[in-house]
């Protein structure tokens, strides 16, 4: 055959093709397995279901060691969907109490992978969350009848008390920005929105942990990775024990109610918060569970602001209380001797100017002033202070002197108290008033009301009472906290360390003289319990939104104070007509542990005083809803 | 000679004459096989072991053992039965095709098995590839074949299409498409290699046609325009590979730059319509072989403008055969081998998942049971047609490229033992089965790697199945039964 040997040569072609095809088959391997690398992690997302495992949040305790805040077990409902069986529908709304349409709806929804894009039906599904008590027993008793669900246990958080809401917070499921800035969190986590919840994160939350899971490609688990091998424990979060004495804040709260205001009292030797009332308030349980939503809302939507902390967020003016600052600045910058006198003719400058005065002796030195609260003598002190020129160059630097001393007494900046939110409040400086008249040219006068602390000055409850811990501690400070102690951890130093106000102890004594003054004989009267060295001061603050704020600032005993106390009622009037009385039972209450029998009849007036009407019932009827 | 059956010739003695190379590949490449299938199969919640028969590799190690009894069997009848009854076994074949396609269950949408009892099922059309390789052997090998002539080329693609086209009517496009690499031994034995160049034009224009289906050139779609390119620079290198004539190869590419360098000029000034220009170029080379055929006589001129021709009328119809013959299922396995589409969710999925298993095994492999994808069922069909998934995942790169280079050994080895027959019989069906060997590793492991579209076809000795393992194995040893015996014949 003439072809047989062209033919034969066809071997080399056909073996040429061979080793060419199994050449492009070993060249596309090499891409695929070693160039190629992100094949691995696709690998691990398809096989690796992490599950994460929730830390207990840590439980927060008061002062005394009472269960304030815990975790408890809550149910939720969830099915396998390829699991389930046609059941007796209107049996299983009867007992969640929903319709059935509402029953179909949750189904789709659940079905539809736009809503939720982790649907799988050999998964588990979450059908209902957070099952009352009654419907988990109903529930738990006829599971039998509804094959392919069953009930998860989760923890929730739960309070043992309906009080120091606005301190504990809330806690809720973390937003997109939140996630976006902590890497830590993700889609259904929860955390601390507001109070110490939030202000301590950190160590509440503890650490999740992860288990590592096989998972097959219909989404079923098939058991562990190595054994758990590369799992992670989860950590459970911190204990903290509040400075907070839940008596005081429950009895506090208990006054304050149908009031709008704050109670705060510290501990002046620490810098703990005792109480820190902030009226109107709500029960912190109305912020769990399903009704998160829709109570939330009318909280949010409440004229009288229960959600808002009036005792850090809100800035009123300190009225009369702010008097003692300008005495002790006034001594300092060597203004004023103790014994100087200024007269007083019902009102600055004499003859019943501006400010008024109310009638009292004349001339007087500071610690009758004090007592008596002359608006005249702090007029005279800050007017001598700002038009002396032999110390100051001239009025902007007498009046920057001024506000330095105040702000190291605390005021015109945070005080940095462990709770979110906090406001600075408001000192002028002398830029301010140059900007606002224009000119660099003012005169003590333009700017005398803020000596009697109205004007443009502004303090938030917290700042004031950190005024009276000064006092009470004869000048110096803790950064007032509300935090007393974390299991495992130390306290900020910030909170540890002693802040001197620079200004001598002997005129915070002279300050101390008149505010028992006032209490022995003064406008401050009401809070002279027997057997008690109460020192105080009364204010009641001009304002633009009504009557009279109400006020009153204290310390007690006068000597080894173990509190101070401000107690502020918006528009209430005079501040001896609620204010003081109120601090007074505050201070029974936590000096004695019990207000005696005779103040029983303050208790229960202050208690049954409603100065907003309509809403005085309000913590009632959310309960109710 | 015939009388004297009872005679032991010495080359019947296995231990003597059988090719023991291709022996010992067989084994190591069935027992790799019944590794990765015991890998492939192993289930987290339910160990079995790898002796189990209730598992896929307990069943597997029995069709091993099947196999091995059946192979010793082979290599022990003589020789010369399986050329005296190759159309006997061919009929024997085509009647079970036959008869499959009315018995048959619907499996998975392919109505390509026997059900023999739960257990065991046969899949004819594995076996009905030995037949055509038998009867093909035969038929060439009679005295004095010619192959191309009308006669015997008729008689022979009817041979290789009535199983194929019985085969495609039980929905098993895959196994049917295996007929296909039958090609590859008729070229050997003398089929213009034309028919070669032809089949591989045919699949380039047809991957450029649809790819660049979308945007369009004038009055043509861009990957028509390309293929006209195409068949002019193929045409040219017909012309200088069949007459050796340069001149008028280089006539017709400069005719061809001329035209569209001169529409380039044009279209400065005018716009053109691109398609035009590339049909008026097709045209020129039309006329310019048709005039060179009728100046010198000589066909190669007219067969060069046959191939333009028929390439141009293959080209303009691909977009109709894709769009209106073939099935939904079938365009889009095909979209997404050309990367066109990815539906990750749907057609692509198995693909995407294979390559994630074989990507994930780097190197060097996640190692023996450790591979994740598989053993949570990421892949589908891992322990048949994706098979190889789990040697590229537990085994890495240097796995699955020693797997290559085994079968590439054994196909080698094939083709050589093959050119070493003495007659056409030994050489035809010796060609048949690497071929068809060849044509499972280039489609399967192509598949497997997202090369080629997904064809339902097994990875010889590695797929679990008796029907897939036993239909190679009679393949594989009636030949090294044939090559004990070359030297007499």
């Amino acid at each position: 055959m003439k072809n047989k040997n062209f033919y034969e040569k066809r071997k080399y072609v056909i073996g040429g093709v061979t080793c060419l095809i199994v050449l492009i088959l070993i060249s596309r391997l090499f891409y695929l397995q070693v160039i190629k690398n992100e094949y691995k992690n696709f690998a691990d997302d398809n096989a690796f279901f992490k599950k994460t495992i929730y830390p207990a949040r840590g439980t927060i305790y008061d002062r005394k060691g009472k269960m304030l805040v815990f975790n408890q077990p809550t149910y939720d409902i969830v099915y396998i969907p390829r699991e389930v069986q046609p059941f007796d529908t209107l049996d299983f709304c009867n007992i969640l109490n929903i319709t059935k349409e509402q029953l179909l709806k949750k189904f789709a929804d659940i079905k539809d992978r736009r809503l939720n894009p982790g649907y799988s039906s050999y998964t588990m599904q979450t059908f209902m969350t957070q099952l009352t008590l009654a419907e988990y027993g109903l529930f738990m008793e006829k599971l039998y009848k509804f094959p392919g669900f069953d009930i998860q246990k989760r923890a929730l958080r739960q309070y043992s008390y309906p009080n120091a809401a606005q301190v504990l917070g809330y806690v809720a499921e973390v937003s997109k920005t939140a996630m976006e800035e902590d890497s830590y969190y993700s889609r259904g986590d929860y955390a601390g929105k507001s109070g110490v919840e939030r202000s301590h994160e950190i160590n509440l939350r503890g650490e999740k942990g992860v288990e590592i899971l096989l998972r097959d490609a219909r989404g079923r688990i098939q058991g562990r990775y190595e054994n758990g091998k590369h799992d992670v424990k989860p950590v459970s979060g911190k204990d903290i024990t509040l400075g907070i004495d839940i008596d005081l804040q429950a009895y506090g709260e208990y006054l304050m109610q149908g009031k709008r205001g704050s109670i705060v009292m510290i501990e002046p030797s620490t810098g703990e918060i005792l109480c820190m009332v902030s009226a109107p308030t709500y029960d912190p349980s109305l912020l769990l569970g399903r009704e998160f939503g829709s109570n939330f809302q009318l909280l949010a939507n409440n004229p009288h602001k229960p959600l808002f902390n009036r005792a850090i967020q809100g800035t009123y003016p300190p009225g009369s209380t702010f008097k003692t600052t300008q005495g002790l600045i006034f001594l300092q910058e060597d203004i004023i001797q103790p014994s100087t006198s200024y007269p007083c003719y019902h009102g600055y400058p004499a003859g019943g100017g501006r400010p008024a005065c109310h009638g009292h002796p004349s001339p007087l030195p500071l610690e009758p002033a004090i007592a008596t609260s002359c608006n005249s003598y702090f007029c005279y002190g800050l007017s001598a202070m700002l038009n002396n020129r032999k110390k100051y160059l001239n009025i902007l630097e007498a009046f920057d002197t001024w506000k330095d001393h105040l702000v190291d007494m605390g005021f015109g900046y945070r005080l940095g108290v462990d709770l979110p939110s906090e406001n600075r409040g408001f000192i002028p400086n002398s830029k301010y008033y140059s900007k606002n008249f224009k000119t660099e040219k003012w005169y003590a006068q333009n700017v005398i009301s803020i000596a009697i602390g109205q004007g443009e000055v502004l303090a938030t409850p917290l700042q004031v009472a950190n005024l009276a811990a000064t006092i009470a501690n004869r000048g110096y400070y803790y950064k007032p906290h509300i935090v007393k102690n974390i299991k495992g951890a130390s306290l900020d130093t910030l909170y540890t360390k002693k802040r001197i106000t620079g200004i001598e102890r002997s005129y915070y004594q002279n300050i101390a003289n008149g505010m028992r003054m006032a209490v022995t004989g003064g406008t401050c009267r009401g809070t002279n319990i027997p057997d008690v060295v109460v020192c105080g001061k009364t204010g009641t603050a001009q304002n633009s939104h009504g009557k009279d704020h109400s006020i009153f600032m204290g310390f007690a005993p006068m000597d080894q104070p173990k509190v101070a106390i401000f107690v502020f009622i918006e528009n209430a009037g005079f501040g001896a007509t609620y204010a003081v009385p109120i601090g007074r039972l505050m201070l029974q209450k936590y000096l004695k542990k019990e207000v005696p029998p005779s103040d029983k009849h303050i208790e229960v007036n202050m208690a049954n005083a409603h100065l907003i009407s309509p809403f005085d019932n309000y913590k009632n009827g959310f309960r109710n809803d | 000679m015939i009388s004297n059956y009872t005679y032991r010739r010495p080359d019947d003695k296995i231990k003597a004459s059988v090719d023991w190379v291709v022996v010992a590949l067989y084994f190591v490449m069935v027992f790799c096989g019944w590794f990765s299938i015991y890998a492939a199969s192993y289930q987290y919640d339910h160990v079995l072991s790898i002796f189990d028969l209730s598992g896929r590799a307990g069943m597997q190690l029995v069709w091993i053992g099947i196999s091995s009894v059946l192979a010793f069997v082979l290599l022990k009848l003589d020789s010369n039965l399986y050329d005296v009854f190759a159309y006997f076994v061919y009929a024997i074949c085509i009647l079970l095709l036959i008869v499959t396609i009315f018995v048959a269950k619907d499996i998975k949408g392919s109505r390509s098995w026997l059900v023999i009892t739960d257990s065991i099922r046969l899949q004819p059309a594995e076996f009905a590839k030995f037949g055509v390789a038998l009867a093909i052997a035969h038929f060439m090998s009679s005295y004095n074949f010619k192959l191309m002539t009308p006669k015997n080329l008729a008689v022979l693609s009817g041979m290789i299409l009535l199983p194929l086209v019985l085969i495609l009517l039980q929905k098993e496009t895959g196994s049917a498409l295996v007929y296909v690499a039958f090609i590859l031994v008729l070229y050997r034995e003398g089929l213009p290699g034309m028919v070669l160049i032809a089949g591989l034009c045919a699949v380039i224009f047809f991957v450029i046609g649809l790819k660049f289906s979308d945007v369009e050139v004038g009055m043509i779609t861009q990957g028509e325009f390309i293929s006209i390119i195409l068949i002019i620079l193929i045409s040219a290198c017909l012309v200088i590979a069949y007459k050796k004539d340069y001149a008028s190869a280089r006539n017709i590419l400069l005719g061809a730059a001329a035209i569209f360098g001169l529409s380039y000029l044009i279209s400065l000034f005018i716009p053109l319509d691109w398609g035009m220009i590339a049909i008026i170029a097709f045209a020129a080379l039309l006329v310019y072989a048709i005039v060179m055929g009728i100046r010198t006589w000589n066909k190669s001129y007219l067969f060069v403008g046959v191939f333009a021709i028929s390439s141009l009328l293959f080209v303009g119809s691909i977009n109709y055969v894709f769009n209106d013959v073939m099935q939904p299922h079938q365009q889009m396995r095909i979209k997404v081998s050309l990367g066109m589409e990815d539906d990750l969710m749907g057609a692509g999925y198995n693909v995407n998942q294979s390559k994630i298993a074989i990507g994930s095994g780097g190197f060097t492999g996640k190692g023996f049971l450790n591979g994740t994808q598989t053993k949570l069922k990421y892949v589908p069909e891992q322990d048949t047609d994706f098979i190889f998934c789990t040697v590229g995942e537990e085994k890495g790169f240097v796995g699955s490229a020693v797997v290559l280079l085994l079968y590439l050994f054994l196909i080698l080895r094939l083709f050589y033992l093959a050119e070493r027959q003495r007659d056409a019989f030994g050489r035809v069906y010796g060609y048949s089965v690497a071929s068809i060997f060849l044509f499972h590793l280039t489609i399967n492991v192509g598949m497997v790697i997202g090369l080629t579209p997904v064809i339902g076809i097994p990875l010889p000795f590695f797929s679990y199945g008796g029907s897939s393992l036993l239909g190679f194995t009679i393949l594989l040893f009636i030949f090294l039964r044939v090559d004990m015996t070359r030297k007499r014949r």
